[in-house]
């Protein structure tokens, strides 16, 4: 593979994706600078998700280029290693371990080698728990650190696993609809608390919810069948005609 | 669970595991010394027929904790951990054959009985070494290991997991019985090693040699159930059962779970192997009957009934369905398999958790449910309060 000269942190080039035939992603293209937050939107089955597979190494591309910090090629890597590079990713259905603890889910998220002897010797040291400490009392799930994560309620997981992805400390944060199933105050927070975690991270975000996009105040990217169909700010993508067509106007 | 701050209130925190050890620790003395000391007529003799059989039940359970470290913790439902109980128990049992020396049927100072008898004139490589009791004792847990190291190499790298993965494993344990029937693989065939004569120096049959064998796998018994505590509490525990419940997100946290999967399952092989080798000079006989596909079944549903993901109900299974099975055998023997059948089906259907989960459980629900009614309190919905 020649080396792109990129200052993308996240540079994804031409990347095609096939279910038996059906064509997820067509060759989608994609650059997310350091310290960037992107939204993006598009109709159901237009390919987000499968972008974000793409990335994580759940999913290998047919044909394309992705490049994480111009130089690490994660259609080679799996997902474990494209973990450890530093690329984090909440799911589109919630997906925490049902059966630990609120936090034992940030225990096992916090960043550490993940070893196998690591994790036989570890012990939870005093910065250890100051800082998932705070991401309870971010994440507003300090009362609940006790239960066990399957007692959640739908918003709750949301971000119980918002709050696994900062303890991961990652650079780039893929975040696929984090929004669904909470309430109007709860979308106001986390959209906060995205922009919060901006400051020091790139994010990649997902999300239907147009009020969400807009509190973001982010460029906007629109996938349509597996490709891009319109990026800027979010105005200017709301007044372009395709756009209206295909997503907006439905 | 206690913070795990303190390894000692780690390892034995609940009361199941305090009372488990409590037990052990008092079968291992007062056993051996009631069977021993006590005159047969006394009420609290206990027989050594009986030391014997409980002997077995141990290190049946001692299976049965290596059985549920893998599969109660990580998932990983084995159908042949019996082949690396039998492994364990065949390295102890060359080394007993290799102690009968010239006191064999044909007297012959090195071959064991069973190669005279094949017109064998040499000893096979393999054999060699088993007349040490440190080079059997080391070989009790690295051939176990080994295979299971492995088997697990390939088959946790490609992603082998579910019924797919039990059904290798029972395939495992069966070609392992087949091989050993064979006569010429050399140990033994079908009738196994048997015929022991001396342990370190002790006469397998003699009552002292027995009640130590007793204390000794009481012993072994409570370090599988302390090693495989101190795992399951650690960090690496809370990786484990991660896997068990959402294997694909734990990759995406960034853990190689096939290496996770391959250290637990080459520790519980290796703890099998012990419980084998315990379990062959208190029997005095290990054949190739002990790979049969059913054994390692049964190991599963001693589990299943004890609780799996429990390490005490593991165990606690081991003996109810041993204890059971001793009774079965005795009064209708042909009804056993349908009632071991039975009892699965009913544990599955009315005991989902087990023994020990279920009081596990119980316990539990009382003090988390007015916890459970408030906790989902709505965060106050005030801009100030966010990040
Ligand atoms: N593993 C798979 N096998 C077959 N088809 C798949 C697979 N994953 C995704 N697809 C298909 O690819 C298309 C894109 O799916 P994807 O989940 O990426 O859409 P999305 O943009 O995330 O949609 P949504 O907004 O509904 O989440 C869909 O038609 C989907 O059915
Ligand atoms: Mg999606």
């Amino acid at each position: 593979m020649n080396p792109v000269e990129t200052s993308a942190l996240l540079y994804v080039d031409g990347v095609s994706v096939s279910f038996d035939g059906f064509r997820a992603l067509n060759g989608l293209s994609l650059f997310i600078e350091p310290g960037e937050m992107r939204a993006i939107i598009g109709p159901n089955g237009a390919g987000k998700t499968t972008m974000m597979d793409v990335v994580t190494g759940k999913t290998k591309p047919d044909a394309g280029t992705v490049l994480f910090g111009g130089q690490h090629d994660l259609t080679r890597l799996d997902e474990a290693a494209i973990a450890e590079l530093g690329i984090g990713r909440k799911f589109q259905r919630p997906t925490v371990f049902e059966m630990h603890t609120v936090w034992d889910n940030l225990v096992l998220a916090v960043k550490q080698r993940r070893g196998v002897f690591t994790t036989l010797m570890a012990r939870m040291s005093g910065a250890e728990r100051d800082r998932l400490d705070e991401i309870l009392a971010v994440t507003r799930l300090t009362e609940l650190r006790h239960l066990s994560a399957g007692a959640l309620s739908h918003g709750q997981k949301q971000w119980l696993e918002i709050g696994m992805l900062l303890a991961q400390e990652p650079a780039l944060l893929l975040v696929d609809e984090p929004v669904a199933g909470m309430t109007d105050a709860e979308t106001e927070q986390t959209a906060e608390l995205l922009r919060d975690i901006n400051r020091t991270r790139s994010v990649v975000v997902v999300e239907h919810d147009m009020h969400f996009v807009r509190a973001l105040g982010v460029r906007v990217t629109v996938l349509h069948e597996g490709s891009v169909l319109a990026e800027g700010s979010l105005d200017a993508v709301s007044a372009n005609e395709r756009v209206v067509e295909v997503y907006l106007g439905r | 669970m206690l913070p795990p701050r303190f390894f000692t209130a780690r390892l034995i925190a609940g009361w199941p595991g305090l009372l488990f050890l409590l037990a052990l620790a008092a079968a291992a003395i007062l056993v051996p010394l009631s069977n021993l000391v006590l005159p047969p007529s006394s009420p609290w003799h206990v027989p050594t027929h009986l030391v014997v059989l409980i002997g077995k039940w141990l290190c049946y359970a001692l299976l049965a904790i290596a059985l549920d470290l893998v599969w109660g913790y990580c998932g990983i439902l084995s159908l042949g951990h019996g082949a690396f109980f039998a492994l364990g128990g065949y390295a102890m049992g060359m080394y007993l054959m290799r102690q009968i020396g010239t006191r064999g049927v044909y007297g012959h100072p090195v071959l064991p009985d069973f190669m005279v008898f094949l017109n064998w004139k040499e000893l096979p490589w393999y054999w060699y070494g088993f007349d040490q009791f440190w080079f059997a004792a080391i070989m009790v847990v690295a051939v176990p290991g080994a295979l299971a190291f492995v088997f697990g190499w390939f088959a946790f790298r490609s992603r082998v997991t579910g019924v797919y993965l039990s059904i290798i494993t029972q395939a495992l344990t069966f070609a392992l019985m087949l091989a050993f029937f064979r006569n010429d693989m050399g140990f033994g065939g079908n009738n196994g090693l048997t015929d022991f004569r001396e342990i370190l120096g002790f006469g397998v049959r003699e009552q002292g040699t027995r009640a130590a064998l007793f204390a000794i796998t009481c012993a072994a018994l409570a370090a599988g159930f302390l090693i495989a505590r101190w795992i399951v509490t650690s960090r690496f525990g809370l990786v484990l059962v991660a896997i068990r419940d959402a294997e694909s997100r734990t990759r995406f946290l960034g853990y190689r779970v096939d290496r996770y999967k391959l250290f637990v399952f080459v520790v519980s092989a290796m703890m099998a192997g012990v419980a084998g080798a315990l379990y062959v000079p208190q029997v005095g006989i290990i054949n190739p009957g002990e790979y049969a596909p059913t054994n390692s079944i049964e190991a599963v549903i001693w589990v299943a009934v004890g609780g799996r993901g429990t390490l005490v109900g593991a165990a606690l299974g081991a003996f109810v369905v041993n204890a059971f099975k001793t009774w079965m055998t005795g009064a209708m023997p042909e009804v056993w398999l349908f009632a071991l059948g039975a009892l699965f089906v009913l544990v599955t259907l009315f005991l989902p958790k087990g023994i020990l989960g279920t009081i596990r459980a119980r316990r539990r629900q009382p003090a988390a449910q007015p916890q459970a009614a408030t906790s989902p309190a709505p965060a106050p919905a005030t801009a100030e309060q966010g990040p």
